[in-house]
Parts: C-alpha cells; structure tokens; sequence
C-alpha cells in the first residue's frame, strides 16, 4: 500500500563535478539532478566513487570541478555547517555518534544549528535559552517517537546494539530538520530484520515528513525496492541513471555488475 | 445526587460534578511527558467520538473492538460505545490475525478502533472474513498516509464528525446515555480458554458496576490515586480495575509510553497500587536479582544479609509468631538499607495495595515481596465473574490461600473433584452466541461453575489447587498436581516456563523453556558464545546450570514429586503457537499432543530426542524448525 510519491522540482542538482585523491579520480565526471521529494540512489561497485560523491553534496569535500546548486543556490564553495543551516544532513557509514552521551543527548545535539542562544544566555539559561530548549527537546521527543526509541532515551549511545546505533544515527541527522537526507549506507552490516525496520523508517521519513533522501546502499534489493530512480556510478563516472527498472536492464550496469562476458 | 447504576452514568457524573470535574482522570505518557486529562476533557473526547459513532451509523446494540497497547483514545472509544448502549469488545494487542478474525466474526463487531498501523494492517488483512465490519478507525496517524480504503478514517475525522452531529441533535448523546440501562450489556470479553474457540463473555452494566461496589467495600482506593494501566485491554481486570474503579472512585488511570518503556514509566509515575500476573512480579524479582548479582561484594552482603532477615520475619508472622526485639530493630534498619530503595527502585513507595492474580504466584516470590514492605496480596476472580471473587484483606496476606469471599458473594465446594462453585452480582448474563455452553457454566440456581478444583481452609479461605481437570496421579497413586511444581520451578530466575508431566506415569519429568535474557547474561558473564534461544538452551553448561536449578528446587519437593528427568526447549512456549493463552496460562492438551514424542523419549529412557517444530510468527504465517533436544537426569 504504497502512495505514488509526490516528486516535484529539481531540488539538488550536479554538474560535472569531479574530485582527485593524489592520482586516484575518485569521481571523474558525474551530473546528475534530484527531485524534491524523491528517494534518490546512488549505486555502485566498490570504490565507485559513491561516498566522495555525497561528501561533495554535504561539503565535507571540495570538487576539483564542477558545480552543486541546492535549491536553486550555487553551493559549491559553502562550507559543510552552512549547508547544514540550508537543510543538508547526512549519516556517516561509519556510524559518528558520541558514544558516551545519552541518545537523547546525540539528538539535542543534532539540533546544535538550529540553536540560537548565544554563550551568554546559556549560561543564564533561564529565559530564552530554557525556552528554546524545551522547544528543541519537542522536537527531538517527535523523532524519539518516530524511531521508536522511547526506551533508549537514556541509554549512552555506544551501549546501544549496531542496529539501533545506525537508527539514532539517523535521528541526529533527522534533528536538524533537513530538507534533504544524505544516508551513506544505512543498511551495511545488519541482519535481514535490523534491514527490514530501517528500510521501513526510511521511507516513513520520506512519506511522512517529505525529506528529500539520497541514498547510498550495496544492498541492491533494497535499492531497487525503496528507489523512485537509481544512479549507478563505476570508476568514477556515471553510468546509467532512471527508475529501478530501467537501471535493472540498462546493459551497462550489467556488465558493470558482472564483467562484460555475461 | 443519586448514585449512577450505569457505567455512562458515572462518565456525566464526574463531568458535571465539581468535585471531579477538573482533577485528573487520565494520564498519558507522549512524548516522554505524563499529559493528563480531566474529567471535563474525558468525558468531551468521549462525547465528540460516540457522536462522531453515531453519525456513522453506529446504534443500541452494535459492538465496537478495540485493540492496541493502552491509551487514552482506547479507552474513549470504548466508553463512547458504552454511552450509545452498544458494547465493548476489547481484544488482545499480540492476537495473531486468524484469533483475531474469529473474535470479530463471532462478536459481529462493526467498528474497529485501532491504535496504529500494525494492527490497521492485521484488520485489512482478514477484513474479507468480516462481513458485520463498516468502519476501522485508527488513533496514531504515523503510517496511515496513503491508505485509501473506504472503511478507513481517522479518530480526529470521527470526533470532527460528531462535531457535526452535535450541531444538528445537540441532545443526542445525553439522551442516549438515559436510555442504557443496568442490563445493557457493556463488556464482551473473550475467554482466551485453555482448551478449545475462545468464547464471548458478556458482561452486564449491572455485573461491572455492582462488583465494583463490592472491590470498593475491601480496599480502599480514594479519588487522586493513580494506577498503571498497562495489563491488556482485553483483560477483564483492565475493565474492572483500572477503567470501572477510576470512573467510580475518581481515581487516575495511566497509560504508560510504550510496553518497552513499563518498568520506567512504573518508576517514575509510583502508581498508588497495582495489579500484575505472577509472571510480571517473577519478572521483576529476577531482574533485582540479576542485577544485584553484578553489585559490589560489599552491597551483595547487605542485600543477602537483609533479605534473609525479611525472610524470617515473613515465616514468624506466617506462623504467628512473635518477633523479637532485636528483629525489629534490624528490620528498621535494613527499612532505611535496603527495603525502602528496593521499593522506591520498583516505583512501589507509594504503593498501597498490590494485587497478583491469574494464576497462582509461587510462595516464595510472594515472600520476597511482602518481606520488603510490599503489600502484595492474592486475589481470585475470572472474567464470568467480572474478575473478583475473593481478596486477602490487609494482613491477612498468605501465599497459598486467595483470601475469604468478598462480601455479597458465595463460595461452595461441590463434587469429587471439589469444584469451586460462585454465586454473586458479578457473575455473566450468558456466552455470546452460546447458550449450551453458558447452561453448562451457570447451573439453576445461579451458581457459575469455575473448573477449578479447591477447598476452604479454616480461616476460611478459599485454596485453589489447580485446574480441576488438571490434577492427576502417577502409576502408584500418588497424587500429583503439575502446577505446583511448575511454580516452584519458575521461581529460578533461568527458568521461564515449566511444563511438568506425572499423570499416569511413574516419575515427574518436566519440559523447561529457558529465560534468555537471564540465561544469556549468564553466559556472557562465562564468556560462553552463544547464536539464538535454541543454540543456548543445548549449550552443555547451561543444561547443566539448569539441572543444578532443579536439584536445589527438588530438595524442597516432597520426594515423590521430585524431578526425575527434564530437557530444555528450543524455543520459548508462545501464544503465536497455541501452547499457552494471551494470559500466558498452558495449554496442556496442545502441549501434550505436539510435544508427544517428546514425552514418549523422556519415559522410554530416551537420551534425546528430535522434533519438528511449527513456528507461528505475528502475522500468522508458519515455519517448520528442526531441534534436536537432549534429556538430562535431575536426581
């Protein structure tokens, strides 16, 4: 039971970027565009040059060339925090929580660029600072619900199981109130069950709150199932792009997938 | 004012009443916040639904279910249909989508109300079965995009409609409420039934209200008191306990977050009193001890120190012995040491009455609690008898009694099998649907016929033994009862469920279902590296950590019964596959049949034995799982 999703305008669009490590072209030239709305894929052999993408879209890398606008912003050169302030939030591969902190206390944090008490009424805190908090704290509580991580709330982070690590990975990205969700392999590494609820608070995100998402994933079954159009980069360029289907069959990405004897 | 004899007369009553008209009625934990309700707000939400039922066709007669964890929404719902003379039929949340289509089916239920998208989705999947069906209404909006189907609406949209309504028979509602009478019958619960389709208990306003009464007269429950709903909403308790008692008193019932969050919410609400199946105060003396074990060696001193104290105490009070001095004043301080934190830990300090009920609890569980100023008492009652028949009164507590009958409801004991025999205001109008059965259970003179066997002790209190058609005899004629001896297993905190065998036979011998939780610490702590339930319980250490368990429980047995051979189950006993109810009661005919081979292995001399398994998961789909299980010897 499955709406048609409501895909719109472009939101976030690539062009010919490409970046460098030394001699190793990591992303040679790659265009692409999202939609607004969309659960965008990217996918790819290993080394494809698909997480170099993504750290060019959340800032964490510079392209060597090329351009990224972001609603209808050249955003290029903005540095990563900016961006975060425009509603880009990503999740790392390798899960980046604070382990000693309380799930709750990762969440608040997510909100950090939202905050605006300054040092000052902080430290006086009754005031402005209390109410922001409350306000942020209501906002966290709704992604707490979301995710259903009620009984975890204060539980330090890294005691938690791989698979909830990777779910409250996700609510700290979802804190920041983005527009657009850059998950970098959120299913790597789980067992079929921890797959399934995450695909599932996926597109829940997607549906409920509208997040745009681009995703990265090795788990072709999950791309091709939550995907309203897939991207497939090898060696560092482009292959192929549209719905799952058409990627499915597009010669190109067989024979990236399975050498080219098949 | 006169006093309401409806339960919807309760409702206006506190409405309008100002003496309850503001105080809390619910409280609700979102968003990890207690949001509390009102009277005034409990009763509007109620009207608003019932009229928004009423505009959608629901009238005097229909049947409403409700299914999901519990929550305010639920509650209204079925108030709202109560209110509109209709009746209630609350069903069990982890119901298995083929027990939930025969109880909607055989109900006739015209409206679901549902808490959220799961059991929307559990609805729409048998919805073909269920041709009475007209509206499923869910209260959680998270998930419900997109969902198109025509009986699908919103518990906002039904309020909104009643809204409506309102506007065009302002008087409806009122009206509809003057109309419900004390015969009306309020409440449908499904027996979960240990043997055979579960069966439509139908309870009047009358049988609710008046047993309320009589609960009212033996403890005392005041306006401003809170208490836990967190037992399952088809649970006649859930009715009589929490929704009856909090309408009556004034008292506040709250609705915890989420199940997982339980013990959490119980600590930080201190619920007043509580009522909870010997499997939650099992559960919960387990976790203390295994937590207490991971203590310093210091606190693991003073604890063990402190609990055979109140150990003693409870047997020189048991046996109406003085205690001394010196007792008293250790019990003081082991108050300020151990037994006040313990208590407040528990969430129980402010706690007066806590009941256990269901099935029995074992004595030493009951002792523990009572030792640490737990003021846990038994209390005895089925859902034909609107669940209350007896209670122990204060300081009359005892683990192997129920209590003397409450006032205004009669106790005998009839047959060779010493059948308890029941007659009260509580006891049923009929099955639904069933009158052969309802002639079998409630005989002319209007006693209802328990199926438990049992006896009135000389305090007179009622005993039970065990289900009557339970009690059996081993080949040379010593009688055995399965069920006292499950209990005495289940008290290990590795032990979850028991199965003892005997009837018939020469020896007991027992099927045990580990606890994983506890199990699997205790494996971690050994650094033992375990995959799943089925791989730890053949683990060699454990089945011997197991028999060490039954060696020591053997010691208090009488010889006769001790337990000769056991094997550890591979999976847990589970509701999904019929082998125990919802209230986690066994099952003893499915068990015996699927298990057979088992049973035949551990007779024959068998060292092991293998089984196929069926596995039943939620949505009602079906696995086989080979075990292979190996049968050790305990004494």
């Amino acid at each position: 039971m499955q709406p048609a999703s409501q895909t719109g305008d472009i939101t976030l669009n690539i062009q010919s970027v490409a970046k460098s490590f030394g001699g190793v072209r990591a992303v040679i030239d790659a265009s692409t565009s999202v939609r607004k709305g969309e659960v965008f894929s990217v996918i790819g052999p290993n080394g494809a040059g698909k997480t170099t993408l993504l750290n060019m879209i959340s800032g964490f890398y510079h392209p060597d060339g090329g351009t990224i606008t972001f609603e209808g912003r050249d955003i290029t050169n903005t540095p990563p925090a900016d961006r975060a302030q425009m509603g880009i939030a990503r999740t790392f591969q390798n899960i980046a929580l604070f382990r000693g902190l309380t799930v709750l206390d990762n969440l608040m944090l997510g909100r950090h660029v939202r905050m605006k008490a300054g040092v000052i009424s902080s430290f006086i805190y009754w005031g402005m600072a209390q109410r922001e908090e409350i306000r942020h704290r209501e906002r966290v509580e709704e992604i707490i619900d979301f995710l259903k991580l009620t009984d975890l709330r204060k539980t330090p982070a890294g005691a938690l199981a791989y698979g909830l690590q990777k779910r409250v990975e996700l609510g700290r990205a979802l804190a920041l109130d983005p527009t657009l969700l850059l998950l970098d392999e959120p299913m790597a590494g789980m067992n079929q069950e921890e797959k399934e609820d995450m695909v599932r608070y996926v597109l829940d995100v997607n549906l409920e709150w509208g997040n745009t998402i681009v995703l990265i994933e090795h788990d072709m079954g999950v791309v091709m199932d939550i995907s309203d159009r897939v991207a497939v980069l090898d060696h560092g360029a482009k292959i192929s792009e549209g719905t799952p289907d058409e990627v499915r069959a597009d010669p190109h990405v067989i024979e990236a997938y399975l050498g080219s004897s098949h | 004012m006169a006093e309401p004899n409806t339960i919807p007369g309760y409702l206006l009553r506190n409405e309008s009443d100002a003496a309850f008209s503001s105080h809390p009625a619910m409280r609700n934990k979102d968003l990890g916040i207690w949001q509390t309700y009102s009277w005034a707000d409990y009763t509007e939400n109620t009207r608003r639904f019932a009229l928004g039922l009423a505009a959608l066709g629901f009238t005097r007669g229909d049947k409403l279910s409700v299914i999901g964890n519990n929550r305010p929404r639920l509650y209204w719902a079925q108030l709202a249909a109560m209110c509109l003379g209709g009746q209630s039929v609350p069903v069990y949340q982890d119901a298995i989508a083929t027990e939930l289509a025969f109880v909607f089916e055989h109900s006739e239920t015209t409206v679901i109300v549902a808490e959220d998208q799961e059991q929307v989705d559990k609805v729409l999947s048998i919805k073909d079965q269920l041709p009475a069906l007209k509206w499923l209404i869910y209260c959680d909006r998270r998930g419900m995009v997109g969902y198109d189907d025509d009986i699908v609406k919103s518990f906002v949209e039904v309020q909104e409609l009643g809204d409506e309504f309102k506007t065009k028979s302002p008087n409806y509602f009122e009206d509809e409420v003057a109309k419900v009478t004390g015969d009306d019958i309020a409440l449908m619960a499904y027996t979960s039934g240990t043997t055979g389709q579960p069966k439509g208990v139908m309870l009047s306003h009358d049988n609710l209200v008046k047993t309320t009464r009589i609960y009212l007269d033996h403890e005392d429950v005041r306006q401003g008191d809170d208490f836990l709903s967190y037992l399952p909403m088809a649970w006649v308790g859930d009715g009589l306990y929490g929704l009856c008692v909090s309408l009556m008193v004034g008292s506040a019932c709250n609705c915890p977050e989420s199940p997982q969050t339980l013990m959490q919410d119980l600590r930080d609400l201190g619920p007043t009193g509580i009522i909870a199946p010997p499997r939650v105060w099992e559960g919960m003396l387990s976790t203390l001890l295994l937590k207490g074990s991971d203590a310093s060696p210091l606190k693991r001193k003073v604890f063990s120190y402190f609990q055979d104290l109140a150990d003693r105490i409870e047997n020189l009070k048991f046996e109406g012995k003085p205690v001394s001095g010196g007792l008293t004043l250790m019990h003081r301080i082991g108050e300020f040491l151990v037994y006040g934190p313990i208590r407040d830990q528990l969430g129980l300090r402010r706690a007066r009455w806590c009941y256990t009920g269901g099935a029995p609890l074992g004595p030493d569980v009951f002792r523990f609690f009572r030792g640490f100023g737990i003021n846990l008492k038994q209390v005895y009652g089925s859902t034909e008898l609107s669940g209350l028949a007896t209670l122990q009164p204060n300081g009359e507590a005892n683990p192997d009694t129920v209590g003397p009958p409450c006032k205004g409801v009669d106790i005998r004991i009839e047959g060779d099998n010493s059948e308890i025999l029941v007659r009260c205001a509580g006891v049923f109008s009929g099955y639904f649907k069933q009158d052969d059965k309802t002639a079998e259970a409630i005989d002319s003179d209007g006693w209802f016929h328990t199926g438990d066997a049992g006896l009135i002790n000389e305090n007179g209190h009622l005993v039970v033994i065990d289900r009557a058609k339970d009690v059996g005899k081993l080949s040379d004629g010593t009688p055995f009862a399965p069920q006292f001896i499950e209990l005495k297993l289940k008290f290990s905190p590795y032990i979850n469920e028991a199965v003892a065998f005997g009837d018939g036979h020469p020896f007991v011998a027992s099927m045990i279902a580990i606890d994983f939780d506890n199990v699997g610490k205790w494996a971690e702590r050994l650094a033992l590296p375990y995959t799943n339930y089925m791989d730890l319980a053949q683990k060699d250490e454990v089945r011997k950590l197991i028999a060490d368990e039954i060696r020591k429980i053997n010691l208090r047995l009488p010889e006769v019964s001790r337990i000769k051979r056991f094997l550890l189950l591979t999976k847990d006993l589970d509701a999904d596959d019929n082998e125990i109810t919802r209230t986690r009661k066994l099952r003893r005919g499915v068990i015996a049949e699927k298990y057979a081979p088992v049973i035949e292995a551990i007779y024959g001399g068998r060292q092991d034995v293998q089984l196929a398994l069926d596995v039943t998961f939620e949505d009602g789909s079906k696995s086989q799982v080979d075990s292979h299980m190996t049968i050790d010897e305990a004494a």
